[in-house]
């Protein structure tokens, strides 16, 4: 076998791996965590990525610090969806199919709105680094996939010590255990629900960023990832910070070892039989509870 | 709270059905309806809509003249968002709900398959835009694609590349495709073209359309060691691989071959002098030996049109194509005057048109009588300057010899 054909296959299956973590991480917390099922995540990436497109052709920041600054407004759009969505639909106890539609719709009313805005034709961005990339050994990084792997890694980390070290962070996690019990404790389960659907959607601002690092984007782009996304967060166990990671590094892997050796078209195959191979041994997911 | 709930459902259905509702251009008397899904969304959009502001300009320049048999010309598309599970839908819409007069494509081998069967069950004359080796398999006589990719499709519009990789004694090549019809079909002519000129293929698979990182398909190509690499790719992909190329130092000596995208302006723009080198397939480009009457007029309308409107700023791919089978459609209407499908396919048949991208003729199969599928290499290009590719000299024309416009700076890397 040859090692720089191997290392290399296992070096760019860590760093899409990185990548695929940063989309999912957003719908693991919705999905996982809040039982919402926003099948708009990844409309909401590609809003991101258009943004960023707008803030690096405008102003030449780095995608990156352009995502970064765009948190905020996603943090706030975010609270507010979980507004309209638990005023119409969660509160009523519709939440399940109308609340499904109502995410649909939502994706429809994004890429419309980017397609009258921006049009249909592709968009990418700039930075120095893109199109480079560092020799280590007989291994070689593209800058492109290295930083958007790296952004994931401190996203992830950053939720991850958000969730499980604050008060706040705990109350959701503790939302999507028990409600109730939750109230009982004098914390409003709605306002600690809205916060973390805004953490969500702010997160999609950043993998945003990243997805138009990697290539172009055009709006109704993010189609493509919404299988990949969701077998990633059932892989992971449902809103599991670090199974989403191991999950995402799982199916990056998969991905490259398989195209390398096998062929590229066998990939969503071995990566999706992967999936259903653990879920028949461990239902819940490689770092769910049941 | 019942009222909010419901309004919030409105909006989510306007917006549906808002997406998929007809846009029908406003005209006065009896118009001829030319109906037509095309591909204003999804992965062809950006082609999609370009083409679209071709057949406006077209209608725009008929009407202006009085119209087709002295009435005005009328569009009536549907966005099939480059789904072919959308198209017979469409198709049925249109000819039997909007009774159009005539039929045309969308553009894209993968959504002009699905709506053959539906308009051949209506014996409609249907003029195809950019199908490759489509009527391949349902041999209807009234199917006439302008694309020109010759008589063998599948196989002529690789031709020129494998001409090329013949000349200068090249052995071994590698063949990556996309997992959809168009880049099947590509891939299936670039085999065919392999085999008949004895090329050893060492690689020959291929990817979901879906791939984010090529990094890992080129190095598992790399490791083969080719002497050509033949690429049949979507515009993501084709961005991808050229991204990845350029990042490893992909090394072979002729790289390119059926990559879509490497025409559209904002894709040439941003990969910049990483196009450099590249043999890719096109059909038009600015050079003297394709200075055809009418084509600077019409660049010059397409490129006023398409400003601000996110859409393809130079026009130089499709729009003139779109355009171009408007006229074929239009002439062979004012020849026969008729509408009548029988004798408007029997028109068509006999008949060299002449167009906005030259005279062209259509063979048995409804493909060009002669393959004029160009291969040009580019050459010189430099960073983040669209001017640049408005001008001779960044894409050189290499095949077909009949209208080169240079020769090949070979190889592509060592």
């Amino acid at each position: 076998m040859d090692a720089s054909l191997f290392l290399n296959a296992i070096a760019a299956g860590i760093l899409l791996g990185g990548f695929y973590a940063a989309v999912a991480l957003g719908l693991s917390i919705v999905f996982g965590q809040l039982d919402i099922v926003n099948i708009a995540h990844p409309a909401f990436i590609v809003a991101g990525s258009y943004l960023v497109f707008a803030l690096n052709g405008g102003f030449g920041l780095d995608p990156v610090i352009a995502g970064i600054l765009l948190m905020p407004i996603f943090f706030a759009v975010g609270v507010l969806v979980y507004r309209v969505y638990y005023a119409a639909f969660e509160r009523t106890g519709r939440e399940s199919l109308a609340g499904l539609a109502f995410f649909f719709g939502l994706m429809f009313v994004i890429e419309v709105l980017f397609i009258i805005f921006y049009g249909v034709d592709y968009r990418l961005v700039e930075a120095d680094y893109i199109g480079k990339q560092i020799e280590i050994g007989l291994v070689g990084i593209p800058w492109r996939m290295l930083v958007p792997f790296c952004a994931a890694l401190v996203m992830t980390g950053a939720i991850y010590l958000f969730l499980s070290r604050t008060f706040l962070g705990r109350a959701i996690l503790a939302v999507s255990q028990d409600r109730l019990a939750l109230q009982l404790m004098g914390a409003d389960p709605v306002k600690i629900k809205q916060i973390a659907f805004g953490i969500g959607i702010a997160t999609a601002a950043l993998a945003g960023a990243l997805l138009i690092m990697i290539g172009p984007v055009e709006p109704t782009i993010g189609r493509l990832y919404i299988g990949r996304i969701f077998a990633i967060i059932v892989l992971g166990g449902m809103g599991s910070i670090p199974g989403t990671l191991v999950a995402a590094l799982i199916i990056g892997l998969s991905e490259s070892i398989v195209t390398t050796y096998i062929g590229p078209s066998w990939a969503p195959t071995v990566a999706f039989g992967f999936l259903l191979i653990t879920l028949a041994v461990r239902p819940q997911g490689l770092f769910g509870r049941l | 709270m019942r009222f909010f709930r419901q309004l919030v459902l409105a909006i989510a259905a306007l917006a549906v059905v808002v997406a998929y509702s007809p846009q029908v251009s406003a005209q006065s008397g009896k118009p001829i309806k030319i109906g037509f899904s095309m591909a204003l969304t999804g992965v062809l959009g950006a082609g999609g809509k370009s083409a679209l502001i071709a057949m406006e300009i077209w209608r725009d320049d008929v009407n202006k003249k009085g119209g087709l048999l002295g009435r005005p010309v009328e569009l009536v598309y549907y966005d099939d968002a480059t789904t072919p599970a959308k198209v017979p839908a469409i198709y049925t819409k249109l000819l039997n709900v909007d009774k159009v007069d005539l039929v045309v494509s969308s553009y894209g081998t993968d959504v002009i398959a699905p709506a053959m069967p539906i308009v051949m069950r209506s014996g409609k004359v249907f003029l195809g835009l950019f199908g490759l080796d489509v009527n391949h398999k349902f041999k209807y006589d009234r199917y006439f694609q302008i694309m020109p990719a010759g008589p063998n499709p599948a196989q002529d519009w690789s031709r020129g590349f494998f001409d090329i990789a013949k000349e200068k004694g090249l052995k071994s090549v590698a063949i990556a495709g996309a997992d959809a019809e168009f880049a099947q079909n590509a891939v299936k002519g670039a085999r065919a073209n392999a085999k008949q000129d004895g090329l050893n293929i060492v690689y020959d698979k291929s990817f979901p359309p879906s791939t984010a990182d090529f990094t890992p398909i080129l190095r598992a190509i790399q490791a083969t060691n080719p002497d050509i690499i033949y690429f049949g790719s979507y515009p993501a992909n084709s961005v991808g691989i050229v991204k990845a190329a350029n990042e490893l130092g992909l090394k072979a000596k002729l790289v390119g071959g059926g990559m879509v995208g490497l025409q559209f302006a904002a894709i040439m723009k941003n990969l910049g002098p990483g196009l450099n080198n590249l043999v890719n397939y096109d059909f038009w480009v600015p050079a003297k030996t394709l200075k055809f009457p009418g084509i600077d007029e019409f660049l010059k309308k397409y490129q006023a049109a398409a400003a601000g409107k996110g859409v393809d700023l130079l026009g130089h791919y499709l729009p003139p194509w779109a355009y171009a089978y408007m006229q074929v459609l239009g002439q062979s209407v004012e020849a026969t005057k008729s509408l009548d499908d029988k004798k408007l396919a029997e028109y068509i048949h006999k008949t060299t048109f002449n167009t906005v991208v030259g005279p062209v003729k259509f063979g048995k199969n409804g493909e060009w009588a002669t393959s004029r599928a160009l291969m040009i290499q580019f050459r010189g290009v430099k960073a983040n300057n669209l001017d640049q590719f408005k001008m001779e000299g960044t894409r050189v024309v290499l095949k077909p010899d009949t209208v080169k416009s240079g020769d090949i700076m070979f190889p592509y890397k060592q």
